[in-house]
Order: structure tokens, then sequence, then C-alpha cells
């Protein structure tokens, strides 16, 4: 496991929202520990048995916070992400999707500058099978097992997890990573946790068109990366400059193109499956 | 992401005329040479009259290539611009009909540079990318010579200073007024963050022969995501540009993407639309659209889904492809039915349905003319069987 597990605190931005509320619900469903929720002007309040404050850094003076997750709506999804930054929350999940880029360039920024990591922006989240989650992907489709998975992905990731739970192998941690073309952590930021993790033996990558992640993380593998690596690109066949559905799924001019993604990977020697039924395949081949 | 539904922005990508971007940049302090939008040929003349000069006059389409299609002309009298402006207006460019031009006073080019703004998703900031090679396609700089582009990624909590424009003007190498150089990309960075740009570009940068520095040229797109800061400039959309179901499945709040083939493609995730997309090429078939119902979809979503899609004249058939999470199978299996009952699907229906509700979805389409397969492979093989492979 990485990043998060049956102890860590979390705290929830956002929690008496719609969807908020549905969220905190499963995830106290799956036995996440929510010691916390914000949202401004309902301080005072309590959502699920929850007590909600006005301000992060009311929150954290009160509640001892490993992460917060994020479901703000987007015009001050950043903000949010800041206030817990600027708070010291070391883990940030940001689910909300529509967050205008600037405000994520400079967002990114300076959570990094502050020491905290940021996931997403429009991404499902974090979960450890059978420990925590902490996004709001349905969490019985991931059963405790031995496989990492990184994804800009949703649902995809899901029909992934659920795929090898079945063949039995199942999954470690999976993080979201998110879809936009600007997020605060990517593939080549997890790698080396799973790396160093011993519970995890391979990992899957699923990548998409659009960025130059899925290559900056072949060339970390190439460099580094001691476990198994299988991975997926979607979007293959999506034509140029159209934007499929995730912000950041578009290929533009010569960056972002599939044939530069499987051309890294292949040079990485990851492989890559072209199916959700392959990477199933491949992982049973690498792990021998 | 679930959030969607309720807070979705604009899908689309907001490009902004010519003149549009002219009009943005000259409020931020960027020279543009005079000029105004004319609809008709005796606009056009008006205008020539007016600035009483030799007028450029060019179409107004959101396609790259106006130039070389012809869209673009010089015309020294306003019977000239008149004649120009007839030629240009309802000319046929990439499949759009030119509807307006702009008139502008021609300007006596002695340098041409090229001025750009971009976000550089890798470094996760803003770039600044000049070069001493203007006026032609940046691109094929970037192939052909890609040392003739200078890039400067701009502190996004500093902004751009003058003096750090001054320098980028010395390092490529441009020649004319240093500080007008540098308040003019100043100013474009000025404008690229006031907007919400997600490009800005000048092309050509021109340094007149009397030694005026002016924006010939100019491209904006915006960051759908922040239209919500600006309604002024959300209203510069434009309808008609657009792809009729695109903006109808928009009105939906589907992420929506019109291709070119007969097979209707519906899903929830885009990860997961992408992916069927895929494999039905994969399998020889061509998908006629990307449509994503987001999470959570109730049955009506799935209905209005299948209606949007159906619409689609090039549609042969179509695959649902859904992996229940959050959303429930047999939410969309009520949708999908509510469609049957009403007579909307004429066309072979193939769904693959797997996850949350999955047996319940199953059972509540049992009976019913919908092909179910048990994996989304099978599913695409099947829809490309039914109407045929690529034609």
């Amino acid at each position: 496991m990485i990043l998060v597990n049956r102890e860590t605190r979390v705290l929830v931005q956002g929690i008496t929202g719609r969807e908020g509320q549905f969220h905190t619900k499963q995830m106290l469903d799956y036995g996440t520990k929510i010691v916390a929720g914000v949202t401004p002007g309902k301080g005072g309040m309590e959502v699920l048995g929850v007590p909600v404050y006005d301000t992060v850094k009311e929150a954290v003076a009160n509640h001892e916070v490993d992460a917060s997750i994020i479901f703000v709506p987007a015009p001050m999804a950043a903000d949010a992400a800041l206030e817990a930054a600027h708070a010291g929350v070391p883990l940030i999940v940001l689910i909300t999707e529509g967050i205008p880029t600037l405000d994520m360039v400079k967002a990114v920024e300076e959570i990094k500058t502050l020491g905290s990591r940021l996931i997403g922006g429009n991404c499902p989240g974090i979960i450890s099978a059978e420990e925590t989650k902490i996004g709001i992907m349905p969490g019985h489709v991931f059963k405790r097992g031995k496989v990492g998975i990184i994804s800009r992905s949703g649902t995809l990731t899901y029909e992934a997890a659920a795929a090898l739970s079945q063949a039995g192998i199942g999954t470690t941690t999976t993080v979201g990573i998110g879809g936009d073309p600007v997020i605060g952590t990517t593939f080549k930021d997890l790698l080396p946790l799973f790396n160093e993790d011993p519970e995890t033996e391979a990992v899957v990558l699923i990548g998409e068109i659009g960025g130059s992640d899925e290559e900056e993380a072949a060339a970390w593998i190439k460099e580094n990366m001691k476990k198994p690596v299988v991975g997926f690109i979607g979007g293959r066949s999506a034509p140029k400059g159209k934007r499929m559905g995730h912000a950041g799924a578009i290929i533009m001019g010569n960056v972002g193109t599939p044939e530069s993604k499987l051309k890294a990977f292949a040079e990485a020697g990851v492989p890559v499956a072209d199916t959700i039924d392959e990477i199933v395949e491949l992982v049973k081949k690498a792990l021998g | 992401m679930p959030l969607a539904g309720a807070l979705r922005q604009g899908r689309w990508s907001l490009n902004l005329h010519e003149y549009q971007a002219k009009e943005i940049l000259a409020r931020y302090g960027v020279p543009v040479p005079p000029g105004k939008v004319a609809y008709t040929p005796e606009e056009a003349k008006r205008i020539a009259q007016e600035f009483g000069k030799r007028v450029v006059i060019k179409a107004q389409v959101h396609v790259g290539g106006r130039g070389k299609a012809g869209g673009v002309k010089l015309a020294d009298t306003p019977e000239e611009a008149y004649e120009k402006a007839r030629a240009i207006l309802g000319m046929n460019i990439k499949g759009l009909t030119v509807k307006k031009v702009l008139v502008a006073e021609a300007v006596d080019i002695a340098k041409e540079y090229y001025a750009g703004l971009i976000l550089d998703r890798a470094k996760k900031r803003v770039v600044l990318m000049l070069s001493k090679e203007g006026g032609v396609d940046i691109e094929e700089v970037a192939a052909r010579n890609p040392e003739a582009i200078h890039k400067f990624w701009i502190d996004p909590h500093k902004g751009f200073r003058p003096f750090e424009a001054r320098e980028m003007v010395k390092r490529a190498g441009l020649e004319g007024n240093l500080n007008k150089l540098a308040q003019v990309l100043v100013a474009l960075y000025r404008a690229y963050e006031g907007v919400d740009a997600s490009i800005a570009e000048i092309n050509p940068l021109v340094v007149t022969t009397d030694g005026q520095i002016v924006a010939a040229d100019a491209k904006i797109v915006l960051d759908d995501n922040a239209l919500f800061r600006h309604p002024d400039l959300a209203e510069l959309r434009e309808v008609e540009a657009e792809h009729p179901l695109e903006v109808e499945a928009s009105n939906y709040g589907f992420a929506y993407v019109k291709l070119d083939g007969n097979i209707g493609i519906i899903g929830n995730g885009a990860g997961l639309v992408m992916y069927t997309l895929d494999l039905v090429n994969r399998v020889g078939g061509r998908p006629a659209n990307f449509l994503d119902i987001g999470g959570g979809a109730k049955a009506d979503v799935v209905y209005n889904a299948l209606k949007v899609v159906l619409k689609d004249p090039d549609v042969k058939g179509v695959f649902i492809n859904i992996f229940g999470g959050i959303t429930r199978a047999d939410e969309v299996a009520k949708g999908v039915i509510r469609a049957l009952e009403e007579g909307l699907l004429t066309k072979p229906v193939v769904m693959r349905v797997a996850g949350t509700a999955e047996e319940e979805a199953k059972k509540l389409l049992e009976g019913k003319p919908i092909y179910m397969y048990p994996t989304s492979i099978e599913a695409a093989k099947a829809i490309v069987a039914m109407v045929g492979g690529a034609a």
C-alpha cells in the first residue's frame, strides 16, 4: 500500500453539498476514518455524525488530519486545495472537474512549495483495497492483492480493478491522478512509491492520449523500476485536436499522440495491453 | 466525475475570431492596426473610405490557412475593398462559410516576428514562445528549426515582468524598439491571464517601416472552464460554427464529440468511452460519436443520450457500454427501455453492462429487443457485424 491506509484520518471539504454528503456516506461505509468536514458558513453542524467547521484551520486545530478530500464546486476548488495546504494537510485529493486551468497552474506550484501532495483535480481519488477509500470509486470492485494502479481515467480503472480482482490477483493501492491538463501528481511521482512498497508486486499504468506524462513515466521506469509495469493507452483511435471527454485528452500537433506513448513504453520494456482482459493476462505473465 | 453534471461549464473550446482577439489585446495595451468588421461589401467599402488608406480584407472564420484559401486580400481603394469583400464573403473555407470580414488598415512590414503563449503541461506553467520567424505556421518552424523558437516559462505567482520580457527580446534577437517590444509581450501575458486564455498568439508581430510595433494578426482560444468568470466573452460563442448535435448534447450536459463513422457510442466515464471507441475501431468498425453520460446517471440521462445519438443520420446502430460504479446499471436499463417503448430505437442497440446492479439490469432487459453481450469486445464485434464494417 502507498499513501493511505485504514489509519488515515480524513477531512472532507464541501461535506454539506450533495456530492460531498453522498460520498462521505459511501466512504464511511467503506471504513474510511473521516474525522471532520468543512463548509464555509456551516460550522457547528454535523453531517452523518461528522463535525463540520467553517475553515480547514479550525478543523485541524480540533482534529488530527492526514488527508483532505475536496468536493467543492469548480470556481472555488483550487482555493479549497490551497486552504488545505496552508493548514498543513499533507495529502490533498481534489475530485472536482472543470477547474480553470490557470487556477490549477497557480495552486499546483504553491501547494508543492508548501510541501503537501496534491492528487487531481478531476480525479476519482485513492483507494487502498479493503483498508480505506478517499475517493468516489465503487469500493466493492477492489479486492486486496498484489497490483498497484495509477490511472488518468475513472471508470476504466474500476474495470481494470474488477478484472484483476476476479482473476484472483487483486490490488494494493489505486490512484486516479485525474484527467485534466494540469494535475498535482503524475505517473512518475507515484512510481517510486510503488517501487518501494513491499506489498505491490506489479504496477498497471492506465494512460490516455494528450500531454507527455506517459513518456516521462516510461523514461523513469527504464532507469529505475524494479517491478514489472503493464501499460494501457486510452483514446488510440481519437482524432487529432478533439477533446475526448477529459479536458486533458487531446492531441495537439505532435504532442500527446498514442504513437509517441506506445514507442516510449516499448523502449522502456513496458508491455501495453489493448483490452482490459489483456491487462490481466499481461500482469499474470509478469508475475510468473 | 460526478460533480460534472451540476458544475460542468462549457464543453467546447472557445475560439475567438481575429477581430475579437485583437479587441482583447488592444484593451490590454497591445497596439493593433485600426480595423472594423463588415458583413456586406457595402460595409467594407464604407470602412475603407473612412480609413482613407490601403486596407486588408480578412475572412473571419474559425480555421487556419485563410490566406492560402484566398480569404485575405489587399485593397487600395474603397471600390477595390467592395470587390474583394464580395469575393471573400460567402466563400467556403474548409467547410465553413465566410459571413464576415475584418477590414483593417494595411501595415508596411519591415520585420515579422512570432509571439505566443500556451500552457506547457509537462512544466505545469504557461510558456512564452518568441521567434524571429513570424508570419508563418509556428508548428512548421518548430519542426524545421526548433532553435529559432525561444521559450520562457512564466512564474504564475510573479507574472511576467518587463525585465524578463526585455531579456527575452534580446535572447530571441528581435530588432526594433526594445522597450516597445517588451511592453507588447508583457501586455500579451496580462491579456492571457486576464481573459483566462489557453492560447494567445500574435503572428505576425510586425515592426513597421516607420518603427511602429503592431499585432497584424492574433489568435486567442479561451479556457472553457473559466468562462463563468467572463460572461461577456462566453457570449461570443457562435452556435452555427459548432456541429448541431454537439450543441444539443452540450445542452444536456454531455461530453459529446461528433466523429465520422456510423456506430453510435454511449458509455459512462470518458476513459471507458475512449476505450469503447478504440475497441470498435480495432474490430473494423467506425464510431459516429463519443458520448459520456458521466457518473451517477439516472434513466432520463440515458434516454436523452439515446435521443441525441439517434438523431445523427449517420448512425446505423448503437453500442452502450456501462460499467456500473456510482452509476447503476438498472437505471441505464430503465432509460433504454423508455426509449424503446417510445419507439425511439429505430436502429439496432447492442449493450454490455457490468458492475453495480448488473443482474437487475439484465432482468429488466430480458426478452427486450436489445442485444446483450457479456464483454465489451464481443459487443463491439456484434455491432460491427450488424452495421457492416468500415465502408
